[in-house]
């Protein structure tokens, strides 16, 4: 009875109208997690906490006063956001046991929403990877993998061919995907949410940075890094960065949103519309059904009265080179602090303080993160700085360049691939090292975290081997607004499937493929509900 | 290459010493920051000294040292955390979660630190960076949690200033050489830890609160030849005394010296000075970046500048912060002179001791005593009494008005110098005794009675009957020896002027 409340507004209106009950939903989702474990999404799942915060959201709906729009809504939160007693791990050995005496901002917000707080999602160690493959806690299974259209068009055996997730976020993208959850929290640094975002048919939101608080995330980069929102629909994700967006004290870096509200018309006339299709996004080993689905979204931009124009970001394909040296040289500043004195894996080799740093890092981390700290203290040192650091700036600059020209030339939004296919099997990905796939994967995602703008991966069809491929609009920094009602534009004539429309009927639920319908009418009410 | 500007010291009295005419002092960088979390450095740099004149023949190997500083600044919270600044607070009661380097905390950076580094920079005449960065400073080191420090590597806060001061040069050491000495810059900069080694277990404990306390001064020291270009150059960490910075320096150039002078080449390194056997050791290199959490400080000439939007109470306004700069100690000193017309020396040690300057002032409003006397009785008793007792002037029993009531009694002739001096005596020991009390109660007041002092004089002259045939026959210098006899049975009490013309009378 529960599964036809698929989107945020539809479970919210009906917690407030005690149509269901929060910990009846909490439990809900908690069932649904213990049936989808193999796919390996969560790293810790919360349940007590969970159940215990459900029934707070339950005794303060009863009394009708909800703390906020998502009181009594179960969220996941990737495992590099810090949660107060709750471990965070960052799918590492140095921090197996760590355990932060404080919430990440943007887990604050959703908690003093009345969201209640489900587990920590998996991910690739430290978020270095594109695979979710590469964390302590092995690899994240897409959840494609063991739906009928896969199954039936390749045949294949899914529990030795599944497909990864992508990365680093693969556990949110999971758990959004498998409808463990409505909502997650992923962080992008290079794609690290649109990418699995669109392996695992869902909605990911790379917001511009700044506007969310990186408080309590624990870095990978620090000037690419920003919170990515992970949903069901576009109109759920504006929903959650509503809450989310804004100045925080504890962030420097954080900036004031152009709009207070998020919020998104449910109609949007796109035929003024300037639409830039990059051509540099042709990249080599792109699939021919992702160009397929980029041409055919193009081709309804065109039919809807928008201008389409083919545009040159012409600095791009230095833009994996130029975010290998600053993301090394970051990773290399910020993981010193993991030496395993203050918290973390702490060797018994302890002759001296020196070993004792090098077996605990050695032990602490593995080959990935290894890698990237030796390149990056490689990059920092007096005699290269000037060569790699101060190199990769210069074109850092010339990439934001390179989008400023295209926007101020009369382009709203860029439309491009977000990744080069949909999902590799496992079997597959691993036979490439880390590095390489990287490369590879974060090609169309890359400059815009770069470059600070915000970008959006939304599932725009399955493809034949029965995967979601993923396509990514790109908008200037502070129009996320703007992004996120063009996406909704594309979502509502794309008809992308859930994954529950493939399921079996679950405890006599009717099946859903109709609900997308009743969605427009949901928000409206919901918004309209809302203090 | 010297000559041209005179010899470098500096002001603070701690300093007076460390600059000393050595082989090498030709150029000196100071650095003054924080010792908490927040540091600030001046960096003051001076190309020549002309001391160095004199020993440094062409062909001779000098040294060239510059100075970091690192100083405390005097804030209620650190420089990147809410948490407070407590001065011996125990050993770790005052760390935010930024200050353990949690993962995932950020750097916010205190206002009120900003605020100091740019009175600073105005005291020392730097020229203010309306834009300044932060950047991070790597190295390992168990009281370093992060890994790195944050400071102001590639733009600080101020740059480019000047301090003039002076200090006591001649060949008696005793007149005042006017000098003056570059700042190169004056930067924020985070604190580390404190680590404690214990050898006996072989253990480090650490302390990040990071309040210890007392000055701190990083030594950059290379050698060449004048006229030559500078050498390469070693920093000598960690020395926290004006003494060890003398001896460090002085180690660090003897050995570049022989280093060189056995054909070796120096390498750019960082040497910690250890105290205990006098030598500086292999200490870790570092490595720079930008700090991505940090954008750039800006602040603001005036409220007219201020960007439209921006929050008030968020802004640093280098005008506002000018209006409220106190009085300068060298604008002090020539003031003092000039108004009272003291010695040089003296304007010295008014400014040097904390509330001096106020005391001295406020005695000379309320006597109509010569400054110069004021000034005998302020530096000589008052300070020599404080000195014995190993007290600091706020601890003085004696307020300024006391004082300055002691002094009129003089000056009006109730009491004569000697006694002045010892009712003050009196007063230490019974302190909020007025002046007038302590006469009157030990009867110390001048005797003035015109009987009394009769009775005492024909008693001497009686007494004396060779010393009045002397004056008598016209060698009236014999007159001062009845007046001392006087004077020796009134214990100083006598009216002088009364006495001689008694005496004379008597006498003729």
């Amino acid at each position: 009875m529960l599964i036809h409340l698929h989107f945020i507004p539809q479970a919210s209106l009906a917690l407030r109208e005690g149509k269901v009950s929060p910990v009846d939903l909490c439990r809900k989702c908690l069932n649904r997690i213990k049936k989808t474990q193999h796919l390996n999404a969560y790293i810790s799942v919360t349940e007590e906490q969970a159940l215990i915060q459900a029934q707070e959201a339950e005794t303060r709906l009863l009394k009708g006063s909800p703390k906020g729009l998502l009181d009594g809504i179960p969220f996941a939160v990737k495992d590099n956001f810090s949660t107060q007693n709750i471990k965070t791990t960052c799918a590492s050995r140095m921090l197996k046991d760590y355990t932060p005496p404080f919430n990440a901002t943007v887990v604050q917000k959703l908690l003093d929403q009345g969201a209640v707080l489900l587990g920590k999602t998996n991910m690739d160690e430290f978020a270095m990877g594109s695979g979710s493959t590469d964390g302590a806690f092995g690899p994240v299974r897409n959840p494609w993998s063991y739906a009928a259209p896969y199954r039936e068009n390749t045949g294949l055996d899914p529990n030795s061919d599944w497909v990864v997730t992508g990365g680093s976020s693969g556990g949110s993208a999971a758990a959004v995907a498998s409808l463990t959850s409505y909502l997650a929290l992923g962080s992008d640094t290079g794609g690290s949410t649109r990418n699995p975002g669109a392996l695992c048919g869902v909605v990911a939101l790379k917001p511009t940075y700044g506007l969310l608080s990186r408080h309590g995330l624990i870095p990978l980069v620090n000037s690419l890094d920003v919170p990515g929102i992970i949903t069901r629909s576009v109109g759920d994700a504006a929903l959650v960065l509503d809450v989310l967006q804004g100045v925080d004290v504890k962030d420097s870096t954080t900036i004031l949103p152009q709009s207070s509200s998020a919020h998104i018309p449910e109609d949007v006339d796109v035929s003024a519309l300037c639409v830039g299709i990059p051509k540099e996004y042709h990249a080599p080993g792109l699939s021919m059904e992702t160009v397929e689905q980029w041409s055919r979204v193009a081709d309804m931009f065109e039919r809807a009265g928008a201008r389409v124009e083919l545009v040159s970001l012409p600095h791009t394909q230095y833009s994996i080179v130029c975010y290998h040296v600053l993301c090394c040289t970051e990773v290399a500043s910020n993981m010193v602090r993991f030496d395993g004195l203050e918290y973390g894996h702490r060797s018994e080799m302890d002759s001296s303080t020196e070993t004792m740093y090098a077996i605990s890092r050695h032990e602490g981390f593995n080959d990935v993160v290894r890698g990237r700290i030796l390149s990056g203290n490689y990059f920092l040192l007096k005699q290269s700085y000037e060569h790699y650091f101060l190199k990769a700036q210069k074109v850092r600059r010339l990439i934001t360049e390179d989008f400023k020209h295209v926007f101020n030339s009369g382009v709203d939004v860029l439309l491009t691939p977000t990744t080069l296919s949909d999902a590799t099997r496992y079997s597959d990905f691993t036979k490439e090292d880390n590095r390489t796939r990287s490369s590879q994967e974060d090609v169309f995602t890359q400059p815009v975290n770069l470059a600070g703008l915000s970008a959006i991966s939304i599932p725009t069809a399955l493809s034949r081997r029965g995967l979601p491929i993923g396509l990514q609009l790109i908008a200037p920094a502070l129009q996320d607004k703007r992004l996120l009602s063009v996406a909704q534009w594309i979502e509502q004539r794309v008809a992308f499937p859930s994954i529950s429309d493939f399921e079996e009927p679950i405890e006599g639920s009717e099946r859903c493929l109709k609900i997308r319908e009743h969605t427009v009418q949901s928000y409206k009410t919901y918004y309209s509900g809302c203090p | 290459m010297c000559g041209t500007r005179p010899p470098t010291a500096l002001t603070p009295r701690s300093y007076l010493t460390a600059p000393r005419c050595c082989l090498c002092l030709c150029a000196l960088q100071i650095t003054i920051r924080g010792r908490k979390w927040h540091k600030m450095i001046v960096g003051i740099i001076d190309q020549c000294c002309s001391v160095c004149l004199c020993c440094s023949s062409p062909h001779k190997l000098v040294g060239v040292v510059g100075l970091e500083i690192h100083a405390q600044i005097r804030s209620n919270t650190k420089l990147f955390s809410a948490s407070p600044v407590h001065f011996s607070s125990p050993p770790n009661s005052l760390v935010s979660f930024f200050d353990a380097s949690l993962p995932g905390t950020l750097p916010v950076l205190n206002k009120r630190c900003v605020e100091a580094a740019v009175m600073t920079g105005l005291a020392l005449h730097c020229t203010i960076n309306r834009k300044s960065l932060f950047d991070r400073k790597h190295y390992f080191y168990a009281d370093l949690p992060a890994g790195y420090q944050i400071t102001q590597q590639r733009r600080p806060i101020a740059v480019d200033g000047v301090l003039h001061y002076n200090l006591m040069g001649g060949q008696k050491k005793n007149q005042v050489v006017r000098k003056s000495v570059h700042i190169k810059q004056i930067q924020l900069e985070q604190d580390s830890g404190k680590s404690l080694h214990d050898d006996l277990r072989s253990q480090t404990l650490i302390d990040l609160n990071r309040a210890e306390g007392q000055l701190r001064v990083d030594a950059n020291v290379s050698v060449h030849r004048p006229g030559e270009p500078f050498g390469v150059r070693t920093e000598v960490k960690n020395i926290n005394s004006a003494r060890y910075l003398a001896r460090a320096i002085d180690y660090e150039i003897q050995r570049q010296i022989q280093v060189l002078e056995r054909g070796g080449t120096v390498q750019n390194e960082t040497r910690a000075y250890d105290s205990k056997w006098d030598q500086s050791c292999y200490f870790a290199g570092s490595r720079f970046m930008p700090e991505p959490n940090l954008p750039p400080l800006m602040v603001y000439d005036d409220q007219a500048s201020l960007p439209p939007g921006l929050d008030l109470c968020q802004a640093v306004v280098v005008q506002e912060i000018r209006d409220t700069l106190p009085e300068l100690p060298s604008v002090t000193r020539d003031r003092l002179v000039h108004t009272y017309n003291i010695l040089p020396e003296h304007s010295f040690i008014l400014v040097n001791e904390d509330g001096l300057v106020e005391y001295f002032e406020a005695v000379m409003g309320q006597t109509k005593m010569n400054a110069r006397k004021v000034i005998g009785w302020v530096t000589n008793e008052l300070l020599g009494q404080l000195k014995q007792r190993d007290q600091s002037l706020s601890q003085s029993p004696i307020s300024s008005s006391v004082l300055a009531e002691l002094l009129e009694l003089q000056e009006n002739g109730h009491i004569s110098s000697s006694v002045a001096k010892q009712v003050f005596q009196e007063m230490w020991g019974s302190p909020g005794k007025r002046a007038r009390a302590i006469i009157e109660e030990k009867d110390m007041g001048l005797v003035n009675d015109t009987e009394k002092l009769h009775r005492i004089c024909q008693k001497i002259v009686d007494s004396h009957p060779e010393e009045v045939n002397a004056i008598r026959n016209g060698n009236k210098k014999v007159l001062n020896k009845l007046m001392g006899l006087v004077q020796k049975e009134t214990k100083g009490r006598a009216d002088p002027v009364l006495v001689r013309d008694i005496l004379k009378d008597k006498t003729s």
